[in-house]
């Protein structure tokens, strides 16, 4: 029998029946729907993880230090005894170096200091740190209470909502407020060393000089003088920003990072400097590379270690995610599945009835000519047609339960002050599969019952009333 | 007299149909041997269980004997696949039933052309051979009614119909009066008579009528329990 003809035979077989029929199709679109529920959430939480972590600046991120210094995170470095090239200073000169490698975005220095916050005539120490601008995409932002810095160099702060809660009970009130920042300026000692370091008024010098090799232009030490920077509170952020995970503890009170660099802030590689001999250049503990995209991150950290850095990224930890993820998805695909066993069960029954009601019409195909192949392809495509609809049917139905929990959970994200997230993504290939399957675990559901229709007696199934 | 190949429409030779029953072995037909020419009209008649019908059912392809042979145009249905016999029933064969089995969801027409969609006939093909096949039975104006709204002796005209959609050399028909009044089996039958003389299709049509079937049969073969009792042409 040729498709056009199977296919108008079993459409009108299945709506002989419809009652029946339409139950089982049910039973399946609601198995393929706890199906596509259950992985659109686990494909939601994935989408939602990645994207929240690559936002933080986690995954796009190579964190460059000097050799020198990260042995001091755990003794020799991998390959290190082959590797013959000398420790590199982490300067300008370097920044700019790293800046005009293939898809570098931006390089921007570490810049976190102790400081003392002035507020309303009382005294806080906390940590302070500069942010760059792009860290405004940084999804640790979204939805904060205020906003981000107007410009790369205001004069504005961003509290961590920790701290703010120290400076008033009511975090949002800061918003407007000016505050004090207080820290300590580097100034850089003329060649004589018996020179006084400049002095402004209402701040007091704390010198810090040495003895050695007075070779430097910029001289043989520095001095650190207290400053005042005043600052207007822009925001308070829920969550302590990343803004690339090499600022281990990072900042929170986060300042323009153009602003940190302008106050010169004396920073402990000041007093390395000096004491290599390299006073007054400026270095930093670290820099943060921005690569285009995740993908890049390998290559990117390649290149900056062949120049002579130390690097660290999270890529291998990229990759456990992944590895969670799937085994997660596995899971719910499992779960899911479950149902979608029993409504293939739903699916036996029914064929299995079919053939019990059409013994007599299967003998009568057979007598006018069907071969077994026929009577077997008639309740394939019953069975088939009963699985593509159900499919469609039930990736709808997931996608709407998707849907309702995505709403629920942001009624209560709201509730909260929290920003909205998609919580179940149902992407194209989900659907394509869910169908897929759907279609696939029927034609097997319907292996047997075919089978057993094919195989009837036709003399008997002609004497069946 | 044979066909225009020189072959006959129907051979057996010793053929044996026997079926278990529990322990005990029941022969329902019991090496039977005859031929049928092309052309022929041949009643089988016999009482209730003599083994016409599995007679009929063998001849059809619908069953395998135990043993012996059955030739169709020579070609042997013993031999033949599953597929094959799907072939013969479709293509060389035309049945017709005393319960008439029309499929009660399809109308006249539709059931009319199932047997062109299981012989993979062209769809633009389909209703022409229809209209023929139900001209031939005289039953036009009922092409869109269901089975249910037919009587019986239209409807035993439509499963003719049906039967004759293909084409086929042979007509197999199982009582085909067995549930009409006499008045109607004598319409059906002068119908079957009609076919038989403007095809010149073979017809063997099982019967346990010995007056209709001396009224219209060329030839009488009565069997008896499984066993061919007589074999002679109607003078």
């Amino acid at each position: 029998m040729k498709l056009g003809d199977l296919t108008e035979l079993a459409a009108r077989n299945l709506r002989e029946a419809m009652l029946r029929n339409s139950l089982t199709t049910l039973g399946i679109a609601v198995g393929v729907a706890s199906l596509v529920a259950m992985l659109s959430l686990g494909v939601g939480l994935q989408e939602l993880a990645s994207s929240r972590l690559t936002h933080s600046g986690l995954f796009d991120a190579v964190i460059v230090m000097s050799k020198s210094t990260m042995r001091g995170f755990g003794g020799p470095m991998q390959n290190e005894a082959a590797d013959a090239t000398p420790p590199r200073r982490i300067d300008d000169p370097a920044r700019k170096e790293l800046s005009e490698l293939p898809n570098v975005v931006e390089v921007y220095p570490e810049v976190r200091f102790p400081t003392e916050i002035v507020f309303e005539g009382k005294s806080f120490s906390t940590t302070a740190a500069g942010i760059p601008v792009s860290a405004r995409d940084d999804g640790a932002y979204d939805g904060m209470n205020g906003k981000f810095f107007s410009a790369p160099d205001a004069p504005e702060a961003i509290l961590q909502i920790e701290f703010a809660k120290q400076l008033s009970d009511n975090t949002g009130s800061l918003i407007g407020k000016e505050l004090s920042l207080r820290y300590g300026e580097r100034q850089a000692l003329p060649p004589d060393n018996t020179a006084k370091p400049e002095t402004k008024s209402g701040s007091k010098g704390a010198g810090a000089s040495t003895d050695a090799s007075a070779d430097d232009d910029e001289g043989t030490g520095f001095s650190v003088v207290t400053r005042e920077k005043k600052l207007k509170i822009v925001g308070v952020v829920e969550t302590e920003p990343a803004a690339g995970f090499g600022g281990f503890g990072r900042g929170r009170l986060l300042i323009p990072l153009a602003i940190a660099q302008a106050l010169k802030i004396a920073q402990p590689t000041d007093m390395r400097e000096m004491l290599r001999g390299q006073n007054g250049k400026v270095s930093y503990d670290s820099l943060t590379v921005r690569v285009k995209n995740p993908a890049a991150v390998q290559s990117v950290e390649d290149a900056i270690k062949k120049m002579g850095f130390g690097t660290f990224s999270i890529l291998d930890a990229t990759k456990n995610l992944r590895l969670v993820f799937i085994v997660f998805d596995s899971l719910l695909g499992i779960f899911g599945s479950l149902a979608l066993t029993v409504a293939s069960l739903g699916i036996i029954n029914t064929l299995v009835m079919a053939i019990l009601e059409r013994r007599r019409e299967i003998g009568i195909l057979k007598a006018l000519g069907a071969a077994d192949r026929d009577v077997r392809r008639l309740f394939f495509a019953e069975a088939g047609a009963m699985g593509l609809f159900g499919g469609i049917v039930g990736v709808f139905l997931g996608w709407a339960i998707g849907r309702a929990l995505n709403f629920a959970t942001n009624v209560y994200l709201k509730k909260q002050g929290l920003p909205p997230i998609d919580l179940s993504s149902v992407p194209l290939w989900l659907v394509g599969s869910a169908i897929g399957f759907s279609f696939f675990v029927s034609l097997i559901a319907g292996m047997y019952p075919a089978s057993r229709a094919a195989k009837l007696d036709p003399v008997e199934a002609l004497r069946y009333e | 007299m044979p066909d225009a190949t020189g072959s006959h429409a129907i051979r057996t030779e010793h053929v044996m149909r026997v079926y278990q029953m529990g322990d005990s072995q029941v022969p329902a037909v019991n090496g039977v041997t005859i031929t049928v020419d092309a052309g022929e009209f041949v009643a089988l008649l016999g009482s209730s269980g003599s083994g016409k019908s599995t007679l009929l059912n063998l001849l059809a392809g619908l069953d395998r004997p135990t043993s012996g042979a059955i030739y169709a145009h020579e070609k042997n249905l013993a031999e033949m696949s599953s597929g094959e016999l799907a072939h013969h029933r479709s293509h060389t064969i035309g049945m017709v039933f005393q319960a008439f089995n029309l499929l009660p969801r399809m109308t006249l027409e539709e059931n009319v052309e199932l047997p062109l969609r299981l012989a993979e006939v062209e769809r633009a093909e389909r209703p022409a051979r229809v209209r023929e096949a139900v001209e031939r039975v005289r039953l036009t104006a009922r092409l869109s009614h269901r089975p249910t709204e037919l009587s019986g002796g239209e409807q035993q005209r439509a499963s003719l119909a049906r039967a004759l959609v293909n084409r086929p050399t042979i007509l197999l028909a199982d009582e085909p009066t067995g549930n009409l009044d006499s008045h109607t089996g004598d319409a059906i039958m002068d119908l079957l008579t009609e076919i038989n003389r403007t095809l010149g299709m073979t017809i063997v049509m099982v019967t346990h009528d010995r007056a209709r079937a001396e009224r219209y049969a060329g030839r009488i073969i009565t069997m008896g329990d499984g066993k061919l009792i007589s074999d002679g042409v109607r003078v």
